[in-house]
């Protein structure tokens, strides 16, 4: 195993251009770092990622080498993943006396009364304020309510704030707020800061025992995929870790603590989009946010999953990958995946190998992916299936986890079905291709006679169970009426 | 027009400004209780043990593994607890359990560590053995259990048992509905410190400080004296934050007591979620008259608030619903029996509403029910049963401005054109075999004023410098409703100073004493004429002095933006100038002022009185469209008409319209208790314990068209500055929506229900699911028509479904 070259055993974190060390323990999430330097703006309000009243800017690299204000729950990110990074907070948005035009209108509109969750709102806002596309988002705004994608005249995507959850103004002061801001001024220093390009990833090795235990914790962020495959082949039992969105929830909630923490969101080799001539191949360590920018409706099912999966803040962290990595039946990615034919490539110090997804998951939470493997791409075969469809079923339409997700991939040719790909989520223990209604719709004419005959079949597919979220009825009710709400939506779509 | 409601020319109460703390909200300089901690040193850190059983004996609790986890400094037992071991006022809510633990998560012992990492260490040390004992989780199980505690009133007028005899149509039903978590973004807080005297100060996070003093005063054993509560402002109360601060505040003040360093105790989510008081959910049975021409005649109904393990606020939240079931309709006979299920969960407590929402839900969704049965459209029964002049209230008040529901009606009725839109949604629905629109409109009618008449006081601390500048102080809390902006408007207009020469400082129970809690959508007119009033003395004061320099009789000065004159000087002085000559004449610049209701009483042994000031009314209408392969829906437009009498503050006053009612959306559709009933060790277990489980709205839920308006010509006699209570009224307006969602159902119905569509029975809350099974049993009645005949079946919301056998 070889060590990096500038290994440092505390963090260096820039916020509000001051630059704050960090050498607390590992399990340290950015929030209680930024609170514990004094910059108590961020607020804990549920310390899972759900009401973004922790929402940060951070500096991140966007595609074509410039700089992207993204903005994250800090509840979730481990400081030390901070380390030589540039954070904004809601107090540096201010310039003294002067405030920043997202808090100008948002102060003056009416948008905060209890004022708790709006440093949160800020951040959001001010993210989406600085998206570069947001301009060329103003020419097109359609004023269409029902889009997801919904963009004021100023062309700011108000679905940006779907992480960011008020509980007193009722959103629509914070709605006009948003559509009120101008685009930013020539002199701007956050925005011309969009132009360089963002801090590379810090190699960081951090050593610290956890104050209340005494127990040994590490994080380790590598530099290259060889180093993290050698600490991997090492130290197997090492926790891998990327956009710590699910991670982070562990620590937070269930008081979850790591021995040994290995970063790989930013490992180049796994991040960016290839395409050949058979497949499309997804970096693993891609955001969701990156996909959904980067791919623009080229695989048009993760176009439509993408928008629906989490918020926008949890977006701008989670990966791909890591859906994938966590093994859950609920997590949004898989039953569209599956309906892609999606294979994993994991790769180990032995090297690599393709596995398909629907061979990948074994058990609640348990896949084939061995010790030592990293999952480093996703491949989506080509050509794509022309008639696709995402279904989630929720409580709440956006930032909500599925009760049941029904991901569609078909083929018509003349009038009958040639391929059929459904892929089921939250109906068993792991997440399942619906088999017995690809074989019956396969060969059979694309009718509303075949649909209902399916029904039954696809409401059989899954063993669902009774949670909080929703009953097994209600879940075997959603698989009864799916085929005809896909078959609907086609149909309405012609 | 009366004194208190009078305005003066110019005045600044009328003006539209932002929250007093925009500034420090979007900067993140605004503090909270929790942001303090840091400014500390030495500070400790709380973190409680919690029950693993809905009910049982405490065996032995083992605290010793506790002080073995490094940097653990103190675990605090009930036997630690000097003074009373109670933190409510019933006296039946030890503030730590002593041999028995009521509900799964309630607090056994805390444990205060150097770091938070510690404390939770420490509290997962701790041993505790239990017996089990037999627990009762639902509302249902403690009615067959007949488990209830508190008082069980009864309101009786007329002759309901009679009047069912001459009644042309009869209904009898059942409805169980859901609480509500108040999911306040920040949680409980409570930063206690100890001074070199021994005084406690308490910075905490609360509605009620001078309970909270009572409170902390009471466990620690020591004279209120001794005790100083803050309040700098909280991030949310929504009434969560009347009662349930105050065993928090106490812990951390006994904590500070025991170790002299100053101790913070913050609840993250989950705890707050799993120890703190929800709002009531409630069984209801009824059984109600109409006359042929579908005017209510009787109704008889039992209300059964799920109280949880304490009586906490249950009493009056049981009252208010009783004395709401009314809502805006006239009911010439009625008797309402109500009763407190006690039941092993959280002691639930205040919500905005406070019950009224609860009592006037039975009476929205009887009419919703069986409107189709009257053979009249839901809106057409509505306006034909509201009260009209001379009428009173179930309880003997004479209802005042009925003639305001009507014009509310009426102009929702127009101004959102609502005929051309049913037509339009009829000529929809008649064209869209998946998804279906629906529009309702729903009144509100709101008493307003504590029942219990003592509460109906306030005070006010106002300093006026030798500079000029104004220091107010009051006994209201700032929870983001925007009370203080209304104080300084308040103060500056009867001062007659720009609203810059005004300033607030945060409450305090050492400025102003025995205040009530800010609750009751009271803030404004207890304290708002509490201002008015030490305003006034100072004033009074100065017109002397005024009137000397100005040579003019004193009635003749007014003092306006700062601008001193009289009618018969030419001269004009600054108010700064006016301030500085009073003081060299030793003239006293400082008032404290009071102000309590006038006109109320109550008699809560036989439900009668007149304990309200005034009514707050409102409209509103909703649209909504229902997708039926899911039962998910999309709330299209909004359009209410509100009566806040003559505004204070436009901007704040919209504010609380459109939050309430996004609040009150979200109880009625989203938000979705589920404690665990069965058998399993889990037994008493809230399951949607985190906001990953627990939804409330999000941008997406929100009206897509919110058009709201505040009534013209809305002046109160009864109020400071002819203005109106707003703070939990427009929750109420929320009922529209379930209502436009039972439409949208029904209009999944089949042709042979009629002109007015099936009598659709609707779950609250109303979640997709719920909606989903609603569309089901209209869609495929059961053999002799389900619907018509369900009555009598409950909807059985505490699992959220109504489910078609």
């Amino acid at each position: 195993m070889s060590a990096p070259a500038t290994q440092r055993s505390t963090a260096q974190i820039s916020v509000n251009s001051t630059v704050h060390e960090f050498d607390g323990p590992p399990h340290t999430n950015a929030l209680d770092f930024l609170r514990g330097v004094g910059l108590t703006a961020a607020k804990e309000g549920c310390a899972e990622g759900e009401c973004g009243a922790c929402a940060i800017m951070v500096a991140r690299p966007d595609a074509d080498g410039t700089t992207r204000w993204t903005s994250i729950n800090s509840c979730l990110l481990p400081a030390a993943a901070l380390d030589g990074q540039e954070v904004i907070t809601a107090e540096g948005l201010a310039d003294g006396e002067s405030v920043h035009p997202v808090q100008e209108e948002m102060a003056v509109r009416g948008g905060s009364q209890c004022g708790y969750c709006t440093p949160g709102f800020i951040c959001s806002m001010a993210a989406e304020y600085y998206r570069p596309e947001r301009a060329d988002d103003a020419a097109a705004a359609t004023g269409n309510s029902a889009a997801d994608h919904h963009c004021g005249p100023n062309g700011f995507d108000i679905h940006s704030l779907s992480g960011n959850l008020c509980r007193c103004t009722g959103y629509r002061p914070i709605r006009d707020a948003a559509y009120a801001l101008g685009q930013p001024e020539t002199g701007d220093t956050i925005a011309r800061r969009r132009q360089n390009p963002a801090p590379t990833s810090a190699s960081t090795d951090i050593h610290r025992a956890d104050t209340a235990t005494g127990e040994p914790g590490r994080y380790r962020r590598p530099s290259t995929l060889a180093e993290a495959l050698d600490i991997l082949a090492a130290e197997p039992e090492a926790l891998v870790v990327a956009g710590a969105t699910d991670w982070g929830v562990e620590v937070n909630i269930k008081g979850a603590r790591a021995k040994s923490m290995l970063a790989i969101d930013r490992l180049p080799e796994l991040r960016g989009i290839r395409r050949t001539e058979d497949h499309i191949e997804l970096g693993a360590a891609h955001t969701l946010s990156e996909l959904e920018r980067e791919l623009a409706g080229s695989i048009p099912l993760l176009g439509k999953l993408i928008p629906q999966f989490a918020s926008r803040l949890i977006r701008n962290a989670a990966t791909i990958g890591g859906n994938l990595g966590t093994g859950s039946p609920i997590g949004d990615t898989p039953p569209a995946l599956l309906a892609l034919d999606a294979q994993l490539v994991l790769t180990s110090v032995q090297g690599s190998r393709v596995v398909d997804l629907a061979e990948y998951f074994t058990g609640y939470r348990q896949t084939v992916r061995a010790a030592g493997e990293l999952i480093t791409a996703i491949r989506i075969p080509l050509p794509l299936a022309p008639m696709t469809s995402f279904q989630k079923i929720a409580k709440r339409r956006f930032d909500d986890i599925s009760s049941v997700a029904i991901g569609y991939a078909v083929s018509v040719e003349d009038g009958i079905v040639t391929k059929a790909r459904i892929g089921l989520g939250g109906v068993a223990a792991t997440p399942l291709r619906a088999d017995a209604t690809e074989a019956l719709l396969e060969g059979s004419p694309w009718t509303l006679e075949t649909v209902h005959g399916a029904a039954e079949t696809l409401a059989a597919e899954g063993t669902p169970m009774d949670d909080h979220r929703a009953s097994a009825k209600y879940r075997t009710a959603m698989l009864r009426s799916s085929l005809e709400r896909f078959y609907a939506e086609q149909e309405a779509g012609r | 027009m009366s004194q208190l409601s009078q305005r003066p020319t110019d005045p600044i109460v009328g003006e539209s400004h932002h929250h007093e703390s925009a500034f420090g909200h979007v900067t993140g300089a605004a503090l909270y209780t929790d942001d303090l901690v840091g400014r500390l040193a030495g500070v400790l850190h709380a973190y409680p043990v919690q029950s693993t059983q809905a009910h049982a004996a405490l065996k032995s609790v083992d605290i010793a593994p506790a002080y073995e986890v490094p940097g653990v400094v103190r675990v605090i037992t009930a036997a630690d607890i000097p003074g009373v071991n109670d933190q409510g006022v019933k006296h039946d809510e030890p503030m730590l359990p002593v041999d028995e633990v009521m509900f799964f998560g309630q607090p056994i012992v805390w444990v205060l560590g150097n770091d938070l990492e510690a404390a939770k260490a420490g509290a997962a040390a701790v041993t505790v053995d239990y017996d089990p004992l037999p627990s009762l989780v639902s509302v249902r199980d403690a009615i067959e259990a007949e488990s209830f505690h508190g008082i069980q009133p009864v309101i009786d007028k007329g002759d309901a048992t009679g009047a069912f005899a001459d009644a042309a149509h009869v209904f009898e039903g059942e409805f169980e509905f859901a609480g509500q978590e108040h999911f306040y973004l920040e949680t409980q807080a409570s930063l206690a410190q100890v001074d070199e005297s021994g005084q406690i100060f308490v910075q905490c996070s609360t509605q009620h400080p001078t309970e909270t003093q009572d409170i902390v005063s009471h466990v620690l054993g020591v004279p209120a004296h001794e005790v100083t509560v803050q309040c700098l402002r909280m991030g949310g109360g929504f009434g969560g934050k009347e009662m349930q601060p105050h065993g928090y505040a106490a812990l951390a003040a006994l904590g500070a007591k025991l170790t002299g360093r100053p101790v913070r105790l913050r609840l993250n989510r989950t705890l707050d979620i799993t120890m703190t008081g929800k709002r009531h959910g409630f069984h209801s049975s009824w059984k109600i008259g109409f006359t042929a021409e579908g005017k209510i005649l009787a109704l008889d109904a039992t209300l059964t608030a799920d109280g949880g393990w304490s009586l906490d606020l249950s009493e009056p939240v049981l009252t208010r619903a009783m004395c709401h079931i009314d809502n805006a309709y006239w009911v010439p006979n009625i008797r309402v029996a109500g009763r407190i299920a006690k039941c092993n969960k959280t002691s639930q407590t205040a919500f905005r509403g406070f019950g009224g929402p609860q009592g006037m839900l039975v009476m929205e969704d009887i009419l919703g029910r069986v409107a189709p049965k009257l053979g009249l459209s839901a809106r057409e029964l509505r306006r034909r049963n509201f009260y009209t002049a001379g009428q009173d209230t179930p309880y003997y008040q004479p209802v005042r401005h009925p003639e305001r529901m009507e014009a509310t009606w009426d102009q929702v009725v127009s101004t959102a054109e609502v005929e051309a839109r049913e037509a339009e949604i009829d000529q929809f629905n008649a064209g869209s075999e998946n998804v279906k629109r629906g529009l309702a409109l729903t009144p509100v009618k709101f008493g307003i004023s504590f029942n219990l008449t003592a509460f109906n006081q306030g005070g006010a601390l106002v300093l006026v410098y030798k500079d000029g500048s104004v220091l107010v102080t009051h006994g209201g809390t700032e929870m983001g409703q925007g009370l203080h902006m209304k104080m300084l408007q308040v103060a500056a207009t009867t001062l007659g100073v720009p609203l810059s020469t005004v300033r607030l400082a945060p409450t305090r129970t050492d400025k102003v004493p025995n205040t009530s809690a800010t609750a009751a959508s009271s803030g404004t007119d207890l304290n708002g004429g509490a201002v008015k009033d030490a305003c006034e003395q100072i004033l009074g004061r100065l017109t002397q002095v005024a009137a000397g320099i100005l040579g003019a009789p004193a009635h003749e000065v007014s003092v306006t933006r700062g601008i001193v004159s009289a009618l018969s000087s030419k001269k004009t002085i600054a108010w700064e100038e006016l301030i500085n000559a009073a003081y060299f004449q030793r003239i006293q610049l400082s008032a404290s002022g009071f102000y309590r209701t006038e006109g109320l009483h109550w008699d809560l042994s036989i439900m009668t009185g007149e304990p309200f000031k005034y009514f707050a009314y409102g409209v509103a209408a909703s649209e909504v469209e229902v997708n039926r392969f899911d039962g998910s829906y999309r709330l299209r437009r909004v359009d209410i008409v509100h009566d806040v009498g003559d505004s204070l503050s436009p901007l704040i006053d919209l504010g609380q319209i459109e939050g309430g009612f996004v609040q009150g959306a979200g109880w009625l559709t989203l938000e979705d208790l589920r404690w665990d009933e069965s058998d399993k060790p889990s037994r008493g277990r809230l399951a949607t314990q985190a906001a990953s489980t627990y939804k409330i709205p999000s941008f997406s839920e929100a009206p897509e068209v919110f058009n709201v308006s505040l009534l013209d010509k809305a002046h109160e006699e009864g109020a400071v500055y002819g203005s109106k209570a707003v703070g939990e009224p427009p929750l109420m307006l929320a009922f529209s929506v379930r209502e436009a969602l039972r439409g949208a159902v029904a209009a999944f119905g089949s042709e042979t229900f009629g002109a007015h569509g099936p009598s659709v029975e609707l779950a609250s809350p109303a979640t997709p699911e719920a909606v989903f099974w609603a569309i089901e049993s209209v869609r495929a009645p059961v053999i002799g028509d389900a619907a018509a005949s369900g009555d009598a079946a409950a909807a059985t919301a505490a699992e959220g479904l109504s489910v078609p056998s």
